[in-house]
């Protein structure tokens, strides 16, 4: 194994990866009328953080980003149950999503619908799943 | 007209991936063959632009940018592989 110097690689990365994580939040968000949504949004944000690990090590991103990835699979799929169970509250069945226009400060008249919840309960799941099998492969001696 | 021009654009991007491919089967080393499949990926992304075109669709457009996006990755993950023999350290050992 060589002594190499990743200048350039590095130098790219920390422009790219920002413009990548935008990209996939454009994905999540735009999936109810385009194509997108939480699961190409998700492989996008762990695309951006493969990127982190390939231009840098493992450590460095849990130094950035301390995140425990199962948990954060553990929390997505609570999110996604909690949001299909909350349509028992009302009286109506299971996974029964409502949605209404209301006027925001800075978006004006926006429609919000409760399967943007369950989006990122998958997205979450998504981003855990992958980000835990790269690290435990890379993780092999 | 517009389907005449863009039609014979797609038979030249597609006799490029052929020369493309015969040089990821026969390219004689490594590095040969993962600049040769960058470039199918990028020749991959002219074939999509010209089909949505041929289509009359925008809902494609998120498929380039993928692509570009993925392309990008796999190639700096195989580069990696070739330079230091690994391509997630655990610590950079500098």
């Amino acid at each position: 194994m060589r002594k190499t110097n990743d200048l350039i690689l590095q130098t790219v990365t920390k422009v790219i990866s920002f413009i990548i994580i935008l990209f996939s939040i454009h994905l999540f968000f735009a999936g109810h009328y385009t194509p997108g949504g939480g699961f190409i949004g998700g492989l996008m944000t762990a695309a951006a953080l493969v990127l982190l690990l390939l231009a840098y090590d493992i450590k460095t991103l849990d130094n950035i980003l301390p995140f425990d990835y199962k948990l954060m699979t553990a929390a997505g799929l609570l999110i996604a149950v909690l949001t299909a169970a909350g349509s028992l509250l009302f009286n109506v069945p299971f996974f029964t999503h409502a949605y209404d226009y209301f006027d925001l400060p800075l978006l004006g008249e926006t429609s919000l619908h409760t399967a943007v919840l369950f989006d990122i309960g998958v997205y979450m799941v998504v981003i855990g799943i992958t980000m835990t099998i790269i690290q435990t492969i890379g993780e092999s001696e | 007209m517009l389907n005449i021009v863009v039609s014979i654009s797609l038979i030249a991007v597609a006799l490029s991936m052929i020369g493309i491919v015969y040089r990821v089967i026969k390219g004689p080393t490594t590095p040969d063959r993962v600049i040769a499949l960058d470039s199918l990926g990028i020749s991959l992304i002219s074939v999509i632009g010209l089909i949505s075109v041929l289509m009359r669709t925008s809902v494609f457009l998120e498929v380039i940018l993928l692509l570009g996006i993925l392309a990008f990755i796999g190639t700096v993950a195989f580069s990696k592989y070739l330079e230091k023999g690994e391509i997630i350290q655990r610590e950079r050992d500098q």
